[in-house]
């Protein structure tokens, strides 16, 4: 598959911020990339160079082979774009919206089928500022669909909606990678890259500090599988000593770090045989939000110590 | 410039207003309402004596003098004689036209003559086409004292006639007459202005036109879009204001052809206007002032209420920098003088003035940021 989007040395920069301080990856055609990273961290700024909204200052950058600030026009024609904070013309309904995006498109997609696939068809009739958050969203994406795009940019699509509506928008993009649509997707609800995503990118402070897919993420920068015990401290001695394993204590609970998976057996068998009482026990392993809570936090942390030393 | 994409935004437009009342009563409602007051207002007017400009050709003959000191008697008008060097020739009404206080009596040169040989002769009263009460007044002392006077010397016989007064220009015409091209223009102005400036600048702050960037229209497709749409409403509004001003107020104007480029030029012009506007404001506030410095002075001083001709030389010459003022001295030209070489010109400023500010407007105007 080639690749959908190229970035190599990206930056950009706002007088004196720079918001992007030299980024590199690049999006496999056909496939769901999630680009994450916390509030202020760049996320919106690369979305917006690579939709042509925004001239970059440096780099190179390839969308669809094509240089998004020069060649902005033919690009706009093959991608569909939902901009954060969606809005729209107040006292225009949703089909009304579709036939305008159609007739400036020249497409000849069916409105009752687009408002069908984002679930929007028994709102197709209401104004714009009649609808609700998640409706708004939906319209959104259902107009970025209108010039049957071959790459969707979906700038926080889900934020500020309730779950139902945010499963909704799921299934729209799920939708969209199996009809063959590359999908570039961000979000900081990281169970939403987890779920939805081949590959994974997490920006803050304007640089790529991971990248992979969820488990190559959580395996490099993860800890490894545990089994917490809701048990006294004496299980941390009790363990370490019979099994030469790494335990800590915390709360209530006792952690037992699992080089393998199927040590668990011969840890719940030494908790067993140590007379510790232990009520109950589960089986704990990072998500990608624990290793970006990790990553950005050290980070920050290693930022706030830098500066306290300076 | 694609017309499948400028009549897809023009239905949106269309669409947005006639679903929002606010819109609909600036456009249409305001225009109906500013007629039937003014035309109201000074169709009704009129106090104090008048003053008449006389031009006496026939030099002080007595019967002349005699005319004159009866009228000054009736306390209607007040005689104030010109001196015939300052005026050239068959001029007296143009130069009446610079006066500010333009109404006058023509008193020919073979008056008395004419009347001493029992030959009839016109005495002509000239009004400010906008001062009907004033004119009419002139109109009443002078036909009175007319009559007097043949009665006296001619027993009965019309020697002494006096026709319907004449304008300052050619033709009688009364305040309404020139109300209906100035409110023409002054929602030609504001219908425009004020809502372009708002929509560029809210668009602006709500991600609007970053949304229409990522489509194929163009901004030079948008704004036509907008000034079609101006055109259709300032259609609407001119054929308000003239229903009204003719079955109303019985205005005498005319309408034609001619009238129809001033409804094209004007919305472009000011669409234009209101949109470049928009786009150099930082925010829809600064927008808002902008806008207004723009509106009220041209609102006021082209012409709309109160003619041109009227004012102080120096705020003459003032607005004879608005564009306004030729949009609506074109439609006077066109609508009750006749006089298309004049109507020609006007039209031009506001055609050149509309291109240029049009076409700043598309180069100013950014839809994505850097």
């Amino acid at each position: 598959m080639p690749d959908a989007i190229e970035v190599r040395g990206l930056v950009k920069r706002y007088d004196a911020v720079t918001a992007v301080d030299g980024i590199d990856f690049s999006v496999a055609a056909g496939s769901v990339f999630a680009f994450l990273g916390p509030n202020g961290a760049g996320k919106t700024t690369t979305v917006e160079v690579l939709e042509g909204l925004r001239k970059r200052t440096e780099g190179d950058v390839r969308v669809l082979g094509l240089d998004p600030w020069e060649n902005g026009a033919e690009l706009h024609r093959r991608v569909g774009v939902i901009p954060q904070d969606f809005r729209f013309f107040e006292k225009i309904t949703p089909r009304e919206g579709i036939e305008y995006y159609r007739a400036l498109f020249g497409t000849q997609v069916d409105p009752t089928d687009l408002l069908t696939q984002v679930d929007l068809l028994d709102k197709q009739h209401a104004r714009f500022d009649q609808l609700s958050g998640g409706q708004k969203q939906k319209l959104g994406l259902a107009l970025s669909l209108t010039n049957e795009p071959e790459i969707c940019f979906l700038d926080e699509p889900t934020t500020g909606l309730d779950p139902t509506a945010r499963r909704a928008i799921w299934d729209v993009i799920r939708s969209l990678k199996r009809q063959g649509r590359t999908v570039f997707l961000t979000t900081h609800y990281l169970e939403e890259a987890e779920l939805l995503s081949d590959r994974v990118a997490i920006i803050h402070h304007g640089r790529i500090v991971a990248s992979g897919t969820a488990d190559e993420i959580i395996r490099a920068h993860g800890r490894p599988a545990r089994l917490e015990f809701a048990a006294p401290p004496a299980l941390v001695d009790a363990l370490s000593r019979s099994l030469g394993v790494a335990a800590r204590a915390a709360d209530g609970r006792v952690e037992v770090d699992l080089p393998d998976p199927h040590a668990a057996a011969r840890v719940l068998a030494a908790a067993e045989a140590s007379g510790v009482p232990w009520t109950s026990f589960v089986t704990a392993h990072d998500t990608l939000e624990d290793v970006f809570v990790r990553i950005v936090g050290a980070m920050d942390d290693g930022a706030l110590k830098a500066e306290a030393g300076a | 410039m694609k017309p499948r994409r400028i009549g897809a935004d023009i239905v949106v437009v269309a669409r947005g207003y006639y679903r929002n009342p606010a819109a609909l009563f600036f456009s249409l409602i305001f225009p109906l309402i500013l007629i039937s007051l003014f035309g109201l207002i000074f169709s009704t007017s009129g106090s104090g004596a008048v003053t008449l400009q006389v031009l006496d050709e026939d030099g002080h003959s007595p019967l002349a003098v005699q005319f004159l000191s009866a009228l000054n008697n009736t306390t209607i008008v007040k005689v104030q004689l010109v001196d015939p060097g300052s005026v050239a020739p068959g001029e007296f009404a143009a130069w009446l036209g610079q006066q500010g206080d333009p109404v006058g009596l023509l008193i020919p040169a073979d008056f008395s003559s004419n009347v001493s040989a029992n030959r009839s002769v016109d005495l002509t009263v000239f009004a400010n086409p906008q001062d009907a009460s004033a004119a009419g007044e002139a109109l009443f002392a002078v036909s009175g004292v007319a009559n007097a006077f043949n009665l006296y010397h001619a027993h009965g016989t019309e020697l002494i006639q006096v026709p319907p007064s004449k304008g300052v220009g050619s033709e009688i015409y009364t305040y309404i007459d020139y109300l209906i091209p100035g409110l023409i223009g002054f929602s030609i102005l504001t219908s425009p202005m004020f809502s372009m400036v708002d929509v560029t600048s809210s668009y602006r702050k709500e991600g609007l036109f970053r949304q229409l960037s990522l489509t194929p229209l163009t901004r030079g497709e948008w704004l036509t879009s907008r000034v079609l749409w101006y055109v259709v409403l300032t259609f609407a509004a001119a054929a308000i204001m003239l229903g009204i001003g003719i079955e109303g107020f019985g205005a005498h104007v005319s309408i034609g052809p001619g009238m129809l480029p001033f409804l094209l030029a004007g919305p472009f012009f000011f669409v234009s206007l209101g949109m470049l506007a928009g786009s150099v404001a930082p925010t829809p506030e600064s927008a808002a002032v902008i806008g207004n410095i723009i509106t009220f002075p041209m609102m006021f001083l082209s012409g709309t209420f109160f003619p041109v001709s009227d004012f102080p030389p120096g705020l003459q010459t003032f607005a004879h920098v608005l564009p306004l003022y030729y949009v609506i001295d074109g439609m006077n030209q066109v609508m009750l003088f006749h006089n298309t070489t004049r109507a020609v010109t006007d039209l031009l400023v506001v055609v050149v003035a509309g291109v240029v500010v049009f076409l700043l407007a598309i180069r100013l105007f950014r839809w994505r940021d850097d």
